[in-house]
């Protein structure tokens, strides 16, 4: 299987998309905002349908919609990024928005699948690249703001008498949501992003109360059925994201009956 | 000395004046009870305090400064959310979550910044409980990690933003007991938010009293009575004294109650 260049390059991008959403959905499962993320990963699909419309490589239409929205929903205030209407409403415009670009481009199909439900075997070399530049970056600014990131997350009131604006860390994260959404994206679709981003994360919250074993335990998680689901897919000729969303659910299930006894 | 000074203080949050020519002295090492109705401005006098409501007018002054952000020598337990409650994690890493919580980098806490989360777990006795999850945990026990929060740090001033809340009389007692011998203990000035002054008796040393944008601030004797509450109302009120208790009453009414009454049925909103 790893003789294959594709498939060498697959895991890859599945490995560090797969590490930065278990680590940054952990934040995001903790501080209630999963609806949001799923927002900003539709948003992503307006973005890349408006760049290959452009000519541009979608990746960057992702990361420059997704990167903007995450900002304007931070600065917009934590109430607003909890807010399930206008979210969604966000959430069908971009969607709708995406179709219309959709609309104009000729390889209509095949480029509305990969979007929405990822392709990630045709990741080139220099996606690849990229993904790797976005995740390095994601996970060092996780690594600097994570603690009082915690900290507003846990106890804003008493994190702001502190000197930490939970604003401006709302809006810092949502940044960084947004760029390890257009990962995922990238591996999944933006349909599916929950499978990377919320599965693994949650699952990890129900087996440990602790913050630190609860990242890595997310992360390791997300990448075990990212690379999983990568092999099940080459064994048995189905759509990997469908074998990565099988493995997300199955596990927090099984993690949920097990805990929940 | 004086923990805290009001001079002539309008505090106002949008266009709303919340309290206005406010003047008094908090004597450093007292127990005070803040008290009041229902947006009488407790919470917002306490952020005032903790320097994040600037005075629109007057001058206040917080252990010898002028109230300032991220001040180490205050303690603050912030008015509940349902939210703690639904928290997947255990105890001790909830409360190790504001040790030096401004500081950048990982949430990884030191051999000393560990000690201190003991300590102040210790202090409240609350050792056992922060092994589990808070979402096992009573509203009481949760409480009890919320004050050991407040204790990070060694702070001078304590301010505590309704302890009480949606918790029944019994534990009510149980943390007025726990504040009051942690007090004792550090010999810190407490301020204490509550909608009902019986569960406060035993402990106080002053009743700060705030109602219609006023304050009044004194032992129980002085300020409970029915001409100052009447001014704070700005109603007729009557204080009635049976048994040990007291009850503020307009008009057979007694507004404590159904003020705290009002506040469970919110609380118990939060949780669904
Ligand atoms: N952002 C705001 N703009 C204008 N007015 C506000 C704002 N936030 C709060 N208020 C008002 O300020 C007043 C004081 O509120 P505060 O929270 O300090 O009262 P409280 O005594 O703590 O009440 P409670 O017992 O309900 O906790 C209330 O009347 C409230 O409606
Ligand atoms: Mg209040």
């Amino acid at each position: 299987m790893l003789d294959y260049d594709f498939m060498r390059t697959a895991f890859a991008a599945s490995g560090v998309v797969a590490l930065v959403a278990g680590a940054v959905g952990y934040f995001l499962v903790l501080r209630g905002q999963t609806f949001a993320g799923h927002a900003l990963a539709h948003v992503g699909f307006t973005g890349a349908t408006g760049a290959v419309l452009l000519g541009a490589a979608p990746l960057w239409g992702l990361v420059v919609a997704t990167l903007a929205a995450g900002i304007g929903m931070g600065a917009a205030g934590e109430r607003l990024a909890q807010r399930d209407v206008a979210i969604g409403l966000v959430l069908a415009l971009a969607l709708g928005l995406g179709l219309l670009f959709l609309h104009f481009y000729t390889a209509f199909a095949t480029q509305a699948t990969a979007l929405l439900f990822g392709n990630v075997l045709a990741v080139d070399s220099e996606t690849l690249r990229t993904l790797l530049a976005l995740g390095a970056v994601s996970l060092a600014a996780l690594a600097v703001i994570a603690r009082p990131l915690l900290f507003a997350s846990l106890q804003p009131e008493l994190a702001e008498a502190r000197g930490v604006s939970p604003r401006l860390y709302g809006v810092a994260f949502l940044a960084l949501v947004a760029l390890a959404t257009a990962g995922c994206a990238q591996i999944v679709g933006v349909l599916l992003v929950f499978a990377l981003m919320v599965g693994p994360a949650a699952t990890a919250q129900r087996l440990t109360g602790g913050v630190g074993s609860g990242v890595a335990l997310s992360a390791a998680l997300a990448l075990a059925e990212a690379w999983l689901g990568l092999a099940l897919a080459y064994y048995t000729d189905w759509p990997t994201s469908f074998w990565i969303t099988a493995l997300s659910a199955a596990v927090y299930l099984f993690a949920h009956i097990r805990v929940g006894a | 000395m004086s923990a805290i000074i009001l001079r002539d203080v309008r505090l106002a949050l949008g266009g709303r004046v919340v309290l206005d020519r406010v003047s008094l002295d908090i004597p450093a090492g007292a127990f005070v009870g803040v008290l009041g109705p229902n947006g009488a401005g407790k919470t917002t006098l306490l952020r005032a305090v903790l320097g994040l409501v600037p005075p629109r007018q007057g001058t206040l002054r917080v252990l010898g400064q002028p109230p300032s952000r991220g001040n180490a020598a205050i303690g603050y337990m912030p008015q509940a959310r349902g939210l703690l409650a639904t928290l997947p994690l255990r105890g001790w890493d909830f409360v190790a979550g504001a040790v030096n919580g401004h500081r950048l980098g990982l949430p990884v806490l030191g051999k000393l910044e560990r000690a201190e989360v003991d300590r102040v777990l210790d202090l409240v006795g609350a050792g056992a409980l922060a092994r589990r999850p808070l979402t096992d945990l009573s509203g009481g026990e949760r409480q009890r990690l919320l004050l050991a929060q407040a204790l990070i740090g060694r702070p001078r001033l304590l301010l505590l933003d309704e302890p009480l809340i949606s918790l029944d009389p019994h534990h009510q007692h149980g943390v007025v007991d726990l504040v009051k011998s942690v007090q004792r203990e550090l010999g810190v000035t407490v301020l204490f938010s509550a909608h009902e002054l019986n569960p406060l008796l035993g402990a106080l040393d002053l009743v700060l009293y705030l109602g219609g944008g006023q304050a009044a601030l004194g032992t129980v004797e002085e300020v409970i009575t029915g001409p100052v509450l009447s001014r704070l109302y700005g109603a007729p009120i009557d204080v009635v004294r049976l048994g040990g208790r007291i009850f503020v009453m307009s008009g057979g009414h007694d507004m404590e109650h159904d003020a705290h009454r009002h506040d469970v049925a919110e609380a118990g909103h939060d949780h669904a």
